[in-house]
């Protein structure tokens, strides 16, 4: 069995800014165990030395010429913004600072 | 006291780190955006050479290992950064150790010189003013995938003044090597500050880290602050506390911002949407061949100029810092004494904002009149001063501004009036009265507006007598 | 009338795109309201590019291979001005400002879309029931899933709305419901086709690809879109694979391998018409042989760790602060915490909450390094298999089309639907669907052909010869 708990869960949904109901948290540390628990037969393996794959294809570097290029009109995406003011995206209050 | 720094550089390119939109200060907010910087769904980054020719390049003058890098995505929800991750860079960094010698002979350790993006930035509106207690805040995306080295020292630091020696020093090699402007009051150069204190011996105490150092002053007062506070919380039995403060330069104080309660969890992964950045091994030599010497060396070759008399370090740092080498290289070569070449090129043309329209043959030029005598010292700064606003050509503003020396039937004739003016003074001088010289120097003077030459004045009084 | 045919009667002027187009939109018109295809109809401004298409074929210019074709699009790729919800209340009612590479290829080609596709939430699902904008239901048999989750995409081909479509496949996004509606369904090779502009799940899984009734028009399709885009930094080099030339090269001394993990647990049904595929491809000059790769049994394990770690990044960005949706709050946390809470549905939720804990702190390397592990590992097998074999074979999914709602209430069993596909995104290979044989109820079933990186125009040619031989007795 994982050994996922419903704290992890909660935890887990504050750092990806969701709420659950207490309901959701149950059902859904039912089902989030199940998947894990499915993972177990790769935790099982020793793949000790192998190399991990976070790209299917290696391309080798990538880069473009440092042009500029003209972006986009600021009405193009501010007046469908949830809260455009003055130029710019109004936001309630920041509390805690940037990292 | 313990104190490591970690500079972050914005760079001197024309676009984004990972987009074509200008990398420019200043604009109108939100016009130099595109999808990609505004992390709009759909879009992806695309990684800009000059970007990478530039982290190579600080990490080449910096002694580092520059190799093979990934770029992460470091994971936290803000308001000013679009996609809520930062694309930076975590195991593997493009510039790996280093070192980087102060001018009072210490060398400090460089862990890591990497890439990243910048944050947008938000203004805060309501109530005071602070972030805390504003009422809603303002994002304006154009800063917001800027390209940023963040340059990070080991803890060898071990003073506020060796703290300010390193940045001023790194500012300098950031300037030299072309990849930053070094403005910190724009914000294109910032610096955060780990302090601790311990006893001698000790193993490192708990470390704070002091954001919002706009200035090479504010970081050295920062610092001194910091860490007597510490000590004062220690003799006082209290213990510190691992947390991020705020230097207010206004109070001279530091103040809590942040308490670090649980590790912050980005949950770093390696940026699928990017390939691996490994530089060409023949660009990496082609930059380091093309880097030339960086400010320490400059400052020693200038300083031999002088051939041992003692030229101050901060006319020094500023002639390196201002790029002035070349000026002061051609004054001498005109027989212009190195110390004379240093000073009027720190003070005339760095003082004022850098050579401006002057050229070194130019510079080279006033000089050398001045130390032939057809200039005087107060003459040479105000020509010097019109070549850095307008350049031009130093014997026609010679001519327009009258500081062209006398021809020697005119200054005669001017003494003679002199002389037949104050007939008692004349008699005194002739008697042996020596001070009564510099009477009819200043008569001369006035006479001419000031045109005359003092030394030619003296000679001719001196003939007469 | 299939794409290819309707591109050459309107470049020969025999058609007019208007009329083509108008057409397709009288047919969405028909069945929109019953099966829930499209989520957006595009009909002026389609009529408006039909009419330039036939403009330019009035000057005597070409508009290009799918001329005139009206085309569907999974409403996760972007076109400038149109609707783009990704199937998710958190983007309702946002227009992109910009428009994805592929959907411009499309347009170069003198394709018409005409409007945004239903699909799961972000991609996330295999029946499109995920939709925040309700289910789509299989054009065969209404009561039945189209599967997913580009199941809007594979109905609007099915009902006979548009020739073409486009989705994507993440984890078998095109290929099952391709399959689960008697449709042709291809994913492309990685970074074959620009994922500029499409909304992304995972990315490093992620491929746009078509969906057709015939291999003939998924394949002129792919050739349309695919090709080096310079906004993707994991796209391949090189122009677009000559897809159509290859198209009838046939399979004669091909080492096709039947892959074992790609058929066991199926309905017996499917692994019927694995076996009559085989005969119709040996029949036709290939030679067939039973391969067994058991690392594939790995892949849906794996995936299901690495594209929620993905997922968990990429919708970071849906905080209410730039575009779609916002529910207040007092701060600027409860506001993301509102929006979000709000704007995505359980199963985007479920993914979101897998991918975080695999990529904390703690869990990391357990859960999201093992699986990055067990992807370098399923590589080396397939590239392993490849040795001895030019393509390999399988069946798509495990069964056919299943009722809606069956399995909307239990995750794992929905994720199992995708288990044949998946192992091919982890690799970044390509691999097609090509409808053969039926299943109990009748619906029809797709079996799978699968090749190495930028294996396409042989893909396409093997799968034109199971689609010949669907008729053949005994398939």
């Amino acid at each position: 069995m994982s050994e996922l708990t419903r704290d992890d869960v909660a935890k887990v949904a504050r750092l990806a800014r969701l709420h659950l109901t207490e309901e959701e948290l149950d059902r859904f540390t039912g089902q989030l165990a199940q998947v894990l628990d499915h993972a177990n037969d790769l935790r099982a393996l020793d793949l000790t030395g192998v190399a991990p794959t976070a790209h299917p294809v290696d391309l080798g570097t990538v880069v473009r010429a440092d042009e500029v290029r003209p972006g986009l009109v600021r009405d193009a995406f501010l007046s469908a913004a949830p809260q455009p003011e003055d130029g710019r995206f109004a936001v309630p209050r920041i509390l805690g600072e940037e990292p | 006291m313990v104190v490591g720094l970690e500079v972050h550089t914005e760079l001197l390119t024309a676009s984004k780190m990972f987009c074509s939109c200008a990398n420019a200060f200043g604009a109108e907010p939100n016009t130099q955006v595109c999808p990609v910087c505004l992390g709009l769904p759909g879009s992806l980054p695309v990684l800009n050479a000059r970007a990478v020719e530039l982290a190579v390049a600080i990490g080449t003058a910096l002694h580092s290992r520059v190799g093979a890098s990934t770029f992460h995505r470091k994971n936290y929800f803000y308001p000013d950064m679009p996609k809520d991750f930062q694309i930076s860079q975590y195991d593997r960094p493009i510039n790996e150790g280093g070192y980087l010698d102060l001018s009072d002979g210490s060398r400090v350790g460089i862990v890591r010189a990497h890439l990243e993006e910048d944050t947008g930035k938000s203004t805060h509106l309501g109530g005071t003013g602070r972030m805390h207690d504003a009422e809603r805040s303002l994002v304006d995306y154009n800063r917001a995938g800027v390209p940023l080295v963040e340059i990070v020292s080991e803890p060898d630091m071990r003073s506020p003044e060796q703290a300010r020696l390193y940045v001023a020093e790194l500012r300098a090699i950031l300037i030299a090597t072309g990849a930053s402007d070094g403005r910190m009051e724009e914000g294109s150069l910032r610096v955060d500050a780990n302090v601790s204190v311990r006893l001698p011996g000790a193993p490192l105490g708990t470390r704070c880290e002091i954001k919002n150092l706009n200035s090479l002053r504010s970081l050295q007062r920062a610092v001194a602050y910091e860490a007597e506070r510490q000590i004062e919380l220690i003799l006082a039995g209290g213990q510190v506390r691992q947390e991020t403060r705020h230097w207010d330069e206004g109070s001279g104080e530091t103040s809590t911002m942040r308490v670090k309660e649980e590790a912050e969890d980005y949950r770093y992964f390696r940026e699928p949407d990017l390939t691996d950045l490994v530089p060409d091994p023949a660009m990496i030599a082609r930059i380091r061949d093309g880097l030339g010497p960086m400010p320490a060396q400059r400052r020693a070759a200038l300083a031999s100029l002088a051939r041992g008399a003692v030229v101050p370090g901060d006319v020094l740092d500023a002639v390196v810092g201002a790029g002035l080498d070349g000026f002061v290289e051609a004054a001498v070569a005109r027989d212009v004494e190195a110390t004379v070449a240093l000073s009027r090129a720190a003070n005339e043309l760095a003082g004022l904002d850098g050579p401006g329209q002057v050229r070194p043959d130019a510079f080279a030029e006033v000089l050398a009149r001045e130390a032939a005598g057809t200039l005087s010292a107060t003459q040479a700064k105000a020509v010097l001063a019109e070549l850095v606003r307008g350049g031009g050509e130093v014997a026609e503003i010679v001519e327009r501004r009258g500081f062209a020396p006398m021809n020697a039937d005119d200054l005669s004739g001017t003494v003679s009036q002199a002389v037949a003016e104050h007939p008692d003074e004349w008699a005194r001088y002739r008697a042996g009265e020596d001070k009564l010289a510099q009477f009819f120097v200043g008569v001369v003077m006035k006479a001419t507006r000031g045109r005359a030459n003092g030394q030619q004045v003296l000679a001719e009084l001196e003939s007469r007598r | 009338m299939n794409a290819l045919e309707i591109a050459a009667r309107v470049r020969s002027g025999e058609r007019s795109a208007v009329s083509v187009t108008e057409e397709a939109l009288t047919a969405i018109a028909a069945r929109n309201g019953e099966l829930n295809v499209f989520v957006h109809v595009e009909g002026e401004s389609a009529l408006e590019r039909a009419a330039a298409v036939d403009a330019a074929v009035a000057a005597g210019r070409d508009p290009g291979i799918l001329a005139g074709v009206p085309v569907g699009l999974k409403d996760n790729l972007c076109q400038t001005g149109v609707p783009t919800t990704c199937g998710s209340r958190i983007l309702s009612g946002w227009r992109p400002p910009y428009t994805a590479t592929a959907v411009e290829r499309l347009l170069a080609a003198g394709a018409v879309p005409v409007g945004k596709t239903n699909m799961d939430e972000f991609a996330m699902g295999s029946s499109t029931e995920t939709s925040a904008y309700g289910p789509t239901r299989n054009p065969l048999n209404p009561t039945r899933v189209p599967g997913g989750s580009s199941g809007g995409s594979a109905a609007a081909v099915a009902a006979g709305m548009v020739p073409v479509a486009l989705g994507s496949d993440t984890g078998g996004s095109i290929r099952q419901p391709a399959a689960l509606c008697g449709l042709v369904g291809i994913k492309p090779t990685y970074g074959l086709v620009s994922r500029y502009g499409l909304v992304a799940f995972a990315s490093s899984l992620d491929q746009i690809g078509p969906l057709a009734r015939s291999v003939a028009d998924a394949a002129a399709s792919l050739e349309a879109i695919a090709g080096h885009d310079p906004r993707d930094s994991t796209s391949l080099p090189g122009p677009a694979p000559a897809l159509i030339a290859h198209l009838d090269q046939g399979v004669a001394g091909r080492r096709i391998g039947i892959v074992r993990e790609l058929v066991e647990g199926a309905d017996p049904e499917v692994v019927a018409a694995v076996a009559g595929a085989a005969e119709v491809l040996a029949a036709a000059g290939a030679t067939l042989s039973e391969v067994s790769i058991p690392e594939l049994r790995l892949g849906l394990s794996a995936y299901y760790l690495i594209a929620p770690a993905e997922a968990s990044s990429n919708l970071a960005r849906y905080d209410g602060v730039r575009f779609g949706l916002r529910v207040a709050g007092s701060d600027i946390t409860e506001m993301y915490v509102a929006t979000r809470t709000a704007g995505f549905g359980a199963e985007v939720k479920r993914r979101i909450m897998l991918g975080t804990y695999a990529l904390s702190a703690g869990y990391y390397d357990a859960y999201y390094g093992q699986a990055l592990k067990v992807r370098t590992v399923m590589i080396e097998a397939f590239e392993r298999a490849y040795a001895s074999a030019d393509l390999l074979l399988g069946a798509t999914a495990p069964s056919e089309a299943f009722a809606l709602g069956a399995k909307v209430s239990d995750p794992m069993a929905m994720y199992l639907s995708d288990v044949f596909t998946i192992p091919t995104n982890l690799s970044g290979h390509a691999a097609i669907s090509v409808p053969f044989g039926s299943g109990a109820s009748g619906l029809p079933l797709g079996v799978q052909l699968l090749g190495p990186a930028r294996s396409e125009e042989r893909l396409v040619a093997a799968a034109a010869v199971v689609e010949a031989g669907r008729g053949v007795p005994g398939a």
